[in-house]
């Protein structure tokens, strides 16, 4: 397996899929990059022309800009605190032998199968909305007025949203986790006199950290992209708060038709994602060594 | 103080009686040993005992006192498993200081115990490191460090040296017999072993399907077997068993002779055969007879260098006063 000739051959071998997927990694970001400099409107393509760092300095300068940042993190960490805790309160308990296991685990599983703009727009209209949401049904049985979500709460109700959504996800990956747990190694702590909590804290969380940290990881990728829930719910608003940068992306490239701010904005999400990369390895990458 | 005494102890399985009810009595410091085969139910009663099973009827109680409803860790009891069931994240150190953690021992008296035990089981340079970077022998006396800092009334193993090569397995077997003589612990022992359990214990308890066949002290077992389940199960190689017209001239259902109490000679004896297989130990020969008409194969065991080979005809006498005879039932013949 490990000689020189057969790695030679194993390199070629692999050769077209890397460059392949090089390709279609780097040509996206580098036509990115090129339009972000570019002044390129689609409402007047003929009028072309280098801008320098204007579209960066323009983005920079819209106040919406640091909100959009700010509500992208309170976003993604909202979800992941959600999901993580609650993923892991719900494995443990569907990790019991319960009557009709088997059913409860696939009603635990199926929002993951919703589509977001689906779930959104059930959300929106079935259950947070003031007037016909099941939520106002509750709080005026308990005889308080109904809470616009939307207007009142508008990110609040985003991460609401999403944290359902991939709540199953988290809960899914924490319970496999939770059933490779050694059943001796719980049976020997309950002999060594460790009651319930610090059988949680000294053996089930870090028996859990490598599958926490998987959850924490995959999920950051895609709730740095949140984009669906946000446009068939508030658009973004009321105003810009619960706009994201991909939703401001979405409005500089869709709305007014500004390719070179938007792709100067991509620019600036592909950075900012970096940025929660790095901190993310640092902070929980070494428990997947 | 480790006195147990188990009282019409029963476990069933929703429908299925794993052990019926049985009664036994532990005294302080013995070395217990509970034997049999696969499936036998000696794991389900040391579990009974631990408190990590519920019992489905009967008394358990320690040193007097009845602990049939306590708590695993309230019964003062250590075991040690059959996978070492350490915690992998925590070093060597941590491991063994997590019961005295949970306990509340004072932290510098958590240090002496922890620096004694690794002293007695030379564990002093691996306190640091992690399960994972141990040794299958390393492990297991990591596991049993665990136990002994707990200062148990009695510690409890599960087939502690299965996970072990034949030769760790050895010298782990003196470890334990030599640290049972030290701390004069009583200590209850899982094993489908025999020879471990002809090794180690203080007194023996055969069980078959969750019933307990004999209990006694090795030699006990050895010489003077209640039935023939006990009589072919203790012992190494097996004991033959013949039944048939052979028997009948003992006036017995079954008659046993050992291997190592039948004689073989090449040119006269009371059986005739010819040898199959042959096992030269140097210490030991093993030979496994056939075509005697009386059984499958006997196997005979002859001390020394003997030198017969695969095909030889062989006569074989078995010494009569050793010889075991059961009745219809499979119980002994006085």
């Amino acid at each position: 397996m490990a000689t020189r000739q057969t790695q030679g051959l194993a390199r070629l071998m692999r050769a077209p899929a890397i460059i392949l997927l090089f390709v279609w990694m780097i040509v996206p970001l580098c036509m990115t990059l090129y339009y972000s400099f570019l002044n390129y409107n689609l409402l007047n393509p003929t009028m072309t022309s280098w801008a320098g760092w204007f579209n960066y300095q323009y983005f920079y300068t819209d106040p919406a800009f640091f909100e959009a940042i700010r509500n992208t993190l309170v976003l993604v960490l909202g979800v992941l605190l959600i999901t993580v805790v609650g993923g892991i309160a719900i494995a443990m308990l569907i990790d019991k032998p319960i009557w009709g296991q088997g059913v409860v685990r696939i009603l635990v599983i199926s929002p993951f199968f919703v589509m977001p703009p689906v779930a959104a727009l059930i959300w929106k209209n079935m259950i947070m909305h003031p007037s016909y949401g099941v939520l106002a049904d509750v709080a005026q049985f308990f005889g308080a007025s109904p809470v616009d979500w939307f207007a009142q709460y508008p990110l609040t109700a985003i991460i609401l949203i999403v944290s359902w959504q991939w709540l199953p996800f988290a809960t899914l990956i924490l319970l496999t986790s939770l059933q490779s747990l050694d059943t001796e190694q719980m049976e020997a702590a309950e002999m060594d006199g460790a009651p319930a909590h610090s059988r949680f804290l000294y053996l089930i969380l870090p028996h859990m950290a490598r599958a926490i940290t998987v959850v924490i990881l995959i999920q950051t990728i895609f709730l740095l992209g949140i984009y669906a829930e946000i446009l068939v719910t508030t658009n973004g608003g009321p105003g810009t708060a619960s706009t994201n940068l991909t939703f401001l992306i979405y409005r500089a490239a869709r709305l007014n038709f500004d390719i070179g701010g938007a792709a100067a904005g991509g620019i600036i999400a592909v950075i900012l994602a970096n940025i929660v990369a790095i901190f993310l390895m640092r902070v929980v990458g070494r428990n997947l060594d | 103080m480790g006195q147990i005494t188990l009282q019409g102890v029963a476990k069933r399985f929703g429908e299925v009686e794993v052990i019926p009810p049985l009664d036994l009595a532990i005294e302080d410091g013995e070395f217990v040993v509970f034997v049999g085969p696969s499936g036998c139910g000696k794991s389900t009663l040391l579990r009974l005992i631990a408190g990590l099973e519920d019992v489905s009827g009967g008394r358990i109680l320690i040193d007097g006192a009845d602990a049939t409803e306590a708590s695993p860790a309230k019964r003062g009891l250590a075991m040690v498993f059959q996978s070492y069931a350490l915690y992998p994240h925590m070093s060597v150190r941590k491991n063994i200081a997590f019961p005295m953690k949970m306990a509340g021992v004072p932290k510098g008296e958590q240090d002496r115990r922890i620096e004694a035990a690794a002293k007695a089981l030379n564990l002093t340079s691996y306190l640091d490191r992690r399960p994972g970077q141990l040794s299958g022998g390393q492990r297991q006396r990591v596991a049993i460090g665990r136990a002994i800092v707990r200062e148990p009334a009695a510690f409890l193993f599960d087939e502690p040296l299965s996970n072990l090569d034949a030769a760790l397995r050895v010298g782990m077997r003196l470890e334990i017999s030599e640290l049972h003589n030290r701390l004069k612990t009583t200590m209850i022992y899982v094993t489908h072993d025999q020879v471990e359990a002809m090794t180690m214990a203080d007194k023996i308890v055969v069980l078959q399907a969750g019933r307990i066949e004999q209990v006694g002290s090795p030699l006990e077992l050895y010489h003077h077997p209640r039935n023939v389940f006990v009589a072919a199960f203790i012992g190494s190689p097996k004991m033959n068993l013949f039944s048939g017209s052979v028997a009948a001239e003992y006036g017995a259902q079954n008659i046993g002779v050992r291997p190592e109490h039948i004689r073989i000679s090449a040119d006269s004896g009371k059986w005739k055969g010819r040898v199959g297989v042959s096992e030269h130990l140097g210490s030991d020969s093993f030979f496994y007879v056939e075509d005697t008409g009386l059984a499958e194969t006997i196997t005979v065991r002859s001390t020394g260098e003997v030198s017969l080979h695969h095909g030889d005809t062989v006569w074989l006498t078995p010494a009569e006063d050793k010889i075991h005879k059961f009745d219809k039932n499979g119980d002994r013949i006085r």
